[in-house]
Parts: structure tokens; sequence; C-alpha cells
């Protein structure tokens, strides 16, 4: 753990990183900081880099140089299935739910990096009637007020209950970072303010969000902090109230309706 | 029962066996094409230790059957390296090459076949395919079934998610090789004689077969597959010598109309509640 004891701690630091395909740098040496139980939102133009960033923090693309500290432990060149054991767990843009699979059972593959070892890998919990396993997962979904949708076949279900079930699962590994790819993209207004309820309960419980969104109404109300990109490069960082005065993200991305 | 009856549940007994064997590894999204070579070697190492070691049967199979599962995980490592078609290619030639090993090797009897004394009767190889069922239901309600699909539905999600990707698949492929094993060394004390050109192409492509018809979803699948296909042929024997295009012309037919195979988790939730449990 990090010793930055008279502040609050720090949950995810990033330092200097940057990141090119071919040839063309996606990330600029971005460094921002997101101290424990804040949510920060990542803002920005399409292309600005802000799903990149996700993928280098969970481990999907390696890092060209920079470094990446989850709770204080470098995370940098750690394998990507190791690092929701270090505390960062993620939501998908385009909700990477397996489709095969019942909305149960996604959550139970979800909760595997807290039951991982052999034992419990080859326990029959199937026959057990009411297992420990299902009743958590299901007391997840409820939580959610998602309950009834726990037998379904996840292929079959509304874009927006994949979506708010995307988040569920994403909890239960027992991360205390959070990383949201677009979580009100696509959602009706109902839907949003679920979320928003979702959100603000997972905040209350002490988690720590980096989330990704266009919608600023929802951003303002959730989030503390913002971090603006563009073009792989921060323009600004601070409280929405005022970055939205900020001139460069005025014509790069926040545009002057939101004058208003 | 008849002697024909007994055949023909012997047959299905090996079938269902030699199913399960290629089901493991196809419900972690990889196809063993080699399965007749672990079959090879489940056979003749369980042969000579019965034939040349004294060993009791029963020894010989669980012994060779784990041999077949070591090879299987060492060969496996490297081999999962490869994806879709090129792990099919791999895994046929391997079964190619293991096959033309014991083509070879003298000490087995090389090309004229190998004499096997111990005699395994029908009921225990009745009991045996029974006991691959049941080991194959049993591992349906654990979470290694649940990631073996997970992972072939979304990889990068499982890794992510905390899941070792191969070690799933290197297990599900071992674990396969050994049921093949398992089968191979009953077969060579059932049949009593064994020879090199038995474990064959076709010995590898057919199981494949029963698992895609019966589908890949759930756990009975293979057991469905493998009934059909040996039960099937035996009842168009009244059309005599037009039977095997009348079975080929249906199985064209059939996976066109229904290329996710016969026993889906839609069709569970269609026949009612009763049996979520068994759904892999």
């Amino acid at each position: 753990m990090t010793a930055k004891s008279a502040q609050r701690s720090v949950a995810l630091s990033i330092t200097g990183l940057s990141k090119s395909f071919a040839g063309v740098r996606a990330i600029d040496n971005l460094s921002f900081e997101v101290p424990e139980g804040r949510a920060v939102a990542l803002i920005g133009p399409n292309g600005a880099g802000k799903t990149t960033v996700f993928n280098m923090v969970s481990g999907v693309y390696p890092v060209d140089c920079g470094t990446i500290a989850v709770n204080g432990v470098d995370v940098t060149h750690m394998p990507s299935r190791k690092r929701i054991a270090a505390g960062v767990a993620r939501s998908f843009q385009n909700i990477r739910l397996m489709a095969h699979l019942s909305v149960l059972d996604n959550l139970l593959v979800g909760q595997h990096r807290r039951n991982a070892s052999i034992a419990a890998m080859l326990t029959p919990y199937r026959l057990v009637p009411s297992h420990r396993w299902k009743r958590e997962a299901l007391q997840a979904l409820a939580e959610s007020g998602l309950e009834a949708y726990a037998k379904e076949n996840v292929g079959a279900l509304p874009y927006g209950v994949r979506k708010r079930i995307d988040l569920v699962r994403a909890t239960l590994a027992g991360a205390n970072v959070l990383m949201l790819d677009e979580p009100a993209a696509g959602l009706n207004p109902t839907e949003t303010n679920a979320l928003r309820g979702d959100l603000q309960a997972l905040k209350a419980r002490g988690l720590t969000l980096l989330v990704v969104e266009h919608d600023m109404h929802f951003v303002d109300s959730v989030c503390e902090n913002v971090v603006v990109l563009n073009f792989g490069q921060k323009i600004a960082e601070g409280p929405l109230s005022t970055v939205r005065q900020d001139r460069l993200v005025r014509e790069a991305y926040l545009g002057v309706e939101e004058e208003a | 029962m008849s002697g024909y009856l007994t055949g023909v549940l012997v047959t299905l007994s090996f079938n269902i066996i030699a199913a399960y064997a290629v089901y493991l590894p196809i419900a972690a999204g990889q196809l063993n094409l080699g399965i007749a070579g672990f079959m090879a070697i489940g056979a003749y190492a369980a042969a000579f230790l019965t034939n040349e070691m004294s060993w009791p049967i029963w020894a010989a199979v669980l012994v060779s059957a784990g041999l077949a599962g070591s090879v299987g995980l060492m060969i496996g490592l490297p081999v999962l390296r490869t994806h879709g078609i090129y792990l099919a290619m791999a895994t046929f030639a391997l079964g190619q090459v293991i096959s033309a090993v014991f083509l070879n090797l003298e000490v087995v009897g090389g090309a004229a076949g190998y004499p096997v004394a111990a005699y395994a009767p029908p009921n225990i190889v009745f009991a045996a395919a029974a006991g691959v069922v049941g080991f194959m239901l049993l591992l349906s309600t654990t979470r290694f079934a649940l990631y073996l699909t997970a992972v072939k539905s979304d990889p990068t999600v499982a890794d992510l998610l905390g899941v070792s990707v191969r070690g799933i698949q290197a297990a599900a492929f071992t674990l396969g090789a050994m049921v093949a094993g398992f089968g191979g060394a009953l077969y060579a004390h059932h049949y009593s004689f064994i020879e090199a050109q038995h474990f064959n192409v076709m010995l590898s492509v057919f199981p494949v077969l029963y698992v895609l018809f019966g589908g890949t979803q759930t756990v009975l699948g293979p057991l469905v597959g493998a009934l059909f296909f040996t039960l099937a042929p035996e009842w168009l024997r009244a059309s005599a010598e037009w039977r095997y295009a009348l079975f080929a012309l249906f199985i064209i037919l059939f996976m066109a109309a229904r290329p996710q195979g016969l026993v889906t988790m839609s069709l569970f939730r269609l026949f009612g509640r009763r049996k979520p449990q068994v759904t892999t």
C-alpha cells in the first residue's frame, strides 16, 4: 500500500503512459490518479484514446512506456489474468457477456477470482440446491433489481439489461477499482437512472470508479473529477464545472452548446 | 441377451467413451482430430502391462489412461498454442504419427498386430461406459465445466476475469486424452487383439461427428450423438445396400437444418425445468 497517509490513498495511478499503433501515437505521456473511493470520468472525442487506456490498465494491450499502479502495486507488466487479483475489474463498451451462458452462470464466472482453488473448481455446486455461490450472485442481481433475469440466456435479453448485468459481473470479483466503458450509452432515461443508483451504491461501498462516458449530465451526477483526453493527450483535469470553462476543452469536445 | 444385441451395446459403449474424449476439448473450443492416437496409447500400454508384466486388467487400464493423459498434457501444451484449423491439423497429424509409431514397434507386434490374453467381458465394458457418463455428469456440475464454456465463448473476458484460459484448455485436452486412453485400454482387452491400422483417421473423425450431431452445448449431446450413430445404421439394415446413402443424406440435411446439434440448452427450456442442472 502507498504511504500517502495524510490524503486519501491512491487506488489507480497512471504515470507517463504512452502507446503507439503503427506509428500513430494513441496515448501520449498520460498521467493522472484516481483517489480511493472517488469516481473519475475519462472524457474526450471519439478516437481520443479512452478505451486504449482501459485496455492498457486491464492488460489487453502492452504499454510502450510509463507505469500503471493499482492500490500501490505496479501492474504495468503483470499478465492480464492476474490484474483482477491486484484489484482492477472492468466492463466493456460492447458488452462482453458470454452468450451461451445464463445470467447466473455469467455471474458465477465473475466470482472466479475469489474461488480460484482447484477444490473450488471441482466442487459439484450445481447439485447443492441453493449453494452459497448461487445465493451470492442472486443477491448481487437483486441489489440492482435484476433478479427476475437470473435463469435467462443473456443472448435474448434487452440491451439495457445486459449492460447492467455486465456491470454486476464486474463487481463480483471483489476488485476495489472498477473501469466502466460507456456504462450509460444506449440506455433509456429509466435505465440511466437505475444505473446512476447502482454506481452510487458502489461508491457508498467504498469502490473506486474510472468511467468513460459521453453523457455529461450523467458524469456530473456520478463523478467528482474528469480527465479530458484529445489525440491521446490530457488537455484538462478537474471538476467538470471548472473543466467546462476551459477553452481547449470546448474547442476539442464539449463545444459551445454546453454553455447553457 | 442375444449375441447380436450384446455386440451392438459393446460398440455403443466404446462409441460413448470416444464421444466424451472428443467432447471435453470441443467444450473448451478446441477440435482434437487425433483422438485415435490416444486410444492407441491406452490400448497398447494396457495390453503390454497385462501381457508382459502380468498386471491385473483394472490396474493396467487405469495406468494406461493416466499415461495417455500425460502424453496429452506434454503434447497439448505446445500444440495448444495453435488455434482453429491449425490446431485441427496438428492433432490430425499427431494421431497419424502415434499410429505409425505402433505400426513399427516390434515389441508390441508391429504390423502383425498384438494379441491380448486377458479378457474384459461385456459387463465390464458397459460399466466403464456408464462410469464415464457418470463422471461427465458430475463434472458438468462444477465450475470447471462452466469455465470450459466461458473459455470457448469469450477467451479475452474469461482471462480478464482471472480464469487461466491456457490452463483450462490444457486440462480439457488432457482429460480428453485420458478418457480416450481409457476406452482404448478396454477395447484391447475386450476384442483380444489390436493392430495399429485400427487406430486410423476414421476412428478419430467419427466421434467428432457424434459430438457435433448430438450438440456441444450440453453434456448429454455426445451421449445422444453416439446413441444415434450406433443404433440408426442398425435400424436401417432392412434397406440393405442403400442404408449408408440414406443415412449420409439424413446427416447432411440434419446438420444444415440444425447446425447447433440435437440437444441444446433451449431444448431443455422447451421441455420444462426438470434438468437445468445437467447443462454445462
